[in-house]
């Protein structure tokens, strides 16, 4: 029938996907992808964002239905045209952001739909019974009466998967499913995910993290701009082999000078956050300083920035910036002081969806260039060309909503609304989240060219490879303390995570008593 | 853009079919009337738009507009008070409702629904309390004050402009230069769209929505001040009951979205004049006042189902073409 008859194998493949493309309006999101998943396998999909991975496993789920190619099912061609029938042939999505209903409890969450039932009522103890076997499977040891919202997010992420399983799914498809995790739950994900593959499901494991990539993946397909890049096979996949068909090129991996000699810029002084009163930081940054936050999910990052940054009220404490206390009432205070924040979560805090480039570039300038309140468009639209030229923002043009531009382009946005007030301290969360390989670089360099021109910078990141590779210095935090500050020379995985777990670092050689 | 060009047709059809239906409907005192009404109602929506472009909602207008007729009557007939001061008073009064109101949602974090709710009954009982339930009225007296709202500037021998009209244009203006020319325009309509994001910039948001809320109320005694004089007979159980519906039905219809950060100005005021044109034309064509509500409502309806049609329609067209360039 084909032309090339593939040769005959040992075990058919549970799916194959021969040629699929898709085009979007103006976007080739899919063309000619092959890809084929064997019982009990687990499969990474990499790829820079854009690179189809999520289209193609939209396809496979039936939320869209591809232009053209052939989906085919224990050898047999099939006709996904809706998540029902996906669910059907027993492939299952797991979605980056969870969809449970959280007011309701985890019996109910695992088999929503699909209740016994006799008559109209719910048969509550069937009902708990069938969803304690699934849950069983995934190691959920909490009642099946526990509502979804009182569990960790870790925990959520296993009645998603309970979930899945309990309709008969072959094939589950996990999308970017570590991202909120912490790393004991992560760990936990692992032991699930390893389990099913022993049982023979096979999982198509998408994700940013190579490596989580490289501990979990028997095979690994890379996709670059709708396309099969490559494929590596257990033994080859290394970090740089994978960003090599990523990116499809060597990364240039130079490592920063460290430099911020100066004077203090920004002091914290004993400051206490909402989350954990009971810890007092203390710590300062000089100019040109580059400062990483490092830290399991939950150690009190974030509401450190949104401290710093007026958002939540600080318990105790002060902050200097520039010798000059700052108040810490609110954002408006923040940026009168020189401060700016680059929130962890980009659409809802950071930039206007539907408004278009120019307006949330001089969102917070705008006030500064008016005249009794009036708009002074022609300054408005001089610095945001200025801006989007600066920070090599691709926008077709000014008026274009933000919502239709890539991750890489909105996180420039909001660097560009703070850099158009020239802050003296930057605060970034997460600053390359859910963004592609090229982007990170032109942020990282953006990091440093800042920090060039005299702006302390504080970052958190829960990217190691980040960390390393940006920091000056390193504050680890663990639960709400200051568990060490590590200098550039003491920096290494090992120190931070030591920290980041309560540890202590063993500066002296002694045994343990 | 598009949404101004959809409720100006609309406006357009519903005109030319009530003129062709019954001459009577473009004659000069039937079309003075109508300008008159529109103008009114026009304020209130103009005041409600800019609640609903933050994302919220205000449903105690038309007691607003009922406590602030009923007592402005009463302070002139019964307490003999003068004229400026009355004034002054009722709008004072209005904007106090109105920071109220954003003090309530934005300190105590309650929800617009809920406490404009309050607002409705509380004003209303106020209303009737304080006039005792009885009907006001200015009989013959403060003709030069009534000018305002039942005054006309000739134009042509048979046509003149009703006074209304001017402050319409006056507030219309204003609020329009407000909207689009100001950075607490920008800032309202962005905080519709976003209110963290709005806020982490550094904008104070409480403030602009609190703003938005004594714009509301003192538009709404504008009103009030307005549809008392005009109507010269002011039941305090009844004046301007409903008309927050009105108000927020011609915001919609005109192009706000209840979900916030969208809305033009204009738009606003044609929305206006589609509704007064339609309860006008039941009137004038005969056909059973009982049906008003039922044909407004329909009206209403096809409209905001047409808007989401011709979106779609849109969407999937620059869609096709988008793929054809491709």
């Amino acid at each position: 029938m084909s032309l090339t008859d593939p040769p005959p194998l040992a075990v058919e493949p549970l799916l194959e996907v021969r040629s699929l493309s898709k085009r979007f309006p103006g976007v080739r999101a899919l063309h000619q992808v092959n890809l084929t998943l064997r019982r009990g396998e687990v499969l990474a999909v990499i790829g820079e964002n854009g690179a189809g991975k999520s289209t193609l496993m939209k396809i496979l789920a039936g939320v869209q239905e591809p232009d053209s190619g052939t989906i085919m099912v224990d050898g047999q061609p099939v006709h996904i045209d809706s998540v029902r029938a996906a669910e059907n042939l027993g492939i299952s999505l797991i979605h980056q952001e969870l969809n449970l209903a959280d007011n309701l409890d985890v019996a109910a969450n695992v088999l929503l739909g699909r209740e016994p039932r006799r008559g109209c009522f719910i048969q509550r103890s069937v009902l708990d019974r069938k969803a304690g076997g699934f849950m069983e499977q995934v190691g959920l040891d909490c009642s099946p009466r526990t509502l979804v919202s009182r569990l960790p997010l870790g925990h959520q992420q296993m009645v998603e998967i309970a979930k899945a399983l309990s309709t008969n799914a072959r094939v589950l498809i996990m999308d970017e499913p570590t991202s909120s995790l912490s790393q004991t739950e992560t760990d936990r994900l692992y032991g699930v995910i390893k389990e099913l593959r022993s049982r023979g499901v096979a999982i198509i494991y998408i994700s940013h993290r190579l490596g989580e990539v490289k501990e979990l993946a028997d095979r690994v397909v890379v996709l670059r701009d709708g396309q099969n890049a490559g494929e590596l096979q257990r033994g080859q996949i290394h970090h740089d082999a994978m960003v090599k068909l990523m990116v499809g090129r060597e990364l240039g991996r130079h490592l920063r000078d460290a430099h911020g000699h100066g004077e203090a810029v920004l002091e914290v002084r004993g400051l206490r956050t909402l989350r954990y009163p009971q810890q007092a930081l203390d710590f300062s940054l000089r100019r040109g300083e580059i400062v990483g936050v490092a830290g399991l999910v939950g150690a009190g990052r974030t509401e450190l920035l949104s401290t710093l940054f007026g958002i939540e009220q600080p318990v105790g404490g002060q902050v200097l910036l520039a010798g000059r206390k700052v108040n810490l009432h609110s954002p408006q205070d923040a940026i009168r002081a020189g401060l700016a924040l680059v929130p962890e979560d980009r659409k809802q805090q950071g930039v206007i969806l539907e408004m278009g480039v120019r307006q949330n570039i001089t969102l917070a300038c705008v006030r500064g260039h008016a005249r009794r309140g009036f708009l002074n468009r022609r300054r408005e639209g001089e610095v945001a060309a200025q801006m989007t030229r600066q920070l090599n923002i691709k926008t077709p043009n000014l008026a274009q909503p933000v919502q239709y531009l890539s991750g890489g382009n909105q996180q420039k946005i909001v660097l560009a609304k703070w850099l158009a007030l020239e802050p003296r301290a930057l605060l970034l969360d997460e600053p390359t989240r859910g963004i592609d390989v090229g982007a990170k670089q032109e942020i990282y360099r953006l990091m440093e060219e800042l920090a060039g021109r005299g702006v302390a910078i504080l970052f958190v990141s829960s990217e190691m490879e980040e960390v390393l590779r940006m920091s000056d210095r390193t504050l680890v935090l663990h639960e709400g303390r200051l568990a060490g500050e590590l200098p550039r020379v003491e920096l290494s995985e090992e120190a931070i995570m030591r920290l980041a777990t309560g540890g202590r670092l063993e500066k002296t050689h002694r045994t343990d008593a | 853009m598009k949404k101004l060009l959809g409720i100006s047709g609309l406006f357009l059809v519903v005109f030319a079919a009530t003129s062709v239906a019954n001459p009577k409907f473009v004659s000069a005192y039937n079309l003075q009337n109508l300008i008159s009404w529109t103008s009114l109602f026009g304020i209130i929506s103009i005041g409600v738009a800019f609640v609903i472009i933050t994302g919220g909602i205000d449903l105690s207008i038309g007691s607003v507009i009922g406590l602030v007729g009923s007592l402005m009557a009463w302070l002139l007939t019964h307490k003999h008070w003068g004229i400026p001061a009355t004034v002054v008073t009722v709008l004072l009064l209005s904007l106090a409702i109105g920071l109220a109101h954003g003090l309530l949602i934005t300190k105590m974090r309650l929800q617009p629904f809920v406490v404009t709710l309050c607002g409705l009954l509380l004003y209303r009982g106020l209303a009737r309390y304080i006039t005792d339930d009885q009907s006001q009225g200015f009989g013959n007296a403060y003709e030069g004050m009534r000018w305002v709202a039942i005054g006309a500037v000739p134009i042509t021998p048979q046509f003149s402009l009703p006074a209304p009209f001017f402050v319409l244009v006056l507030v219309g203006v204003l609020a329009a230069i407000f909207l689009n020319r100001t950075i607490w325009g920008r800032y309202l309509l962005a905080l519709g769209r976003n209110e963290t994001a709005t806020r982490y910039s550094g904008i104070n948001t409480d403030r602009m929505k609190i703003i938005a809320y004594v714009i509301c109320s003192l538009l709404a005694g504008v009103g009030g001040i307005l549809f008392s004089l005009d109507l010269n007979s002011i039941q305090p159980s009844g004046l301007g009951e409903f008309y927050e519906l009105y108000a927020i039905a011609a915001a919609v219809l005109g192009g706000c979205s209840l979900r916030g950060g969208e809305g033009t100005i204009l738009g606003v005021i044609i929305g206006t004049a589609v509704m007064r044109v339609l309860y006008n034309a039941i009137n004038i064509l005969g056909i059973p006042t009982h049906l008003e509500f039922a044909i407004i409502g329909a009206v209403i309806l096809a409209g905001v189902i047409a808007d989401e049609l011709v979106k779609r329609f849109a969407a999937r067209r620059r869609a096709a073409r988008e793929l054809a360039d491709a």
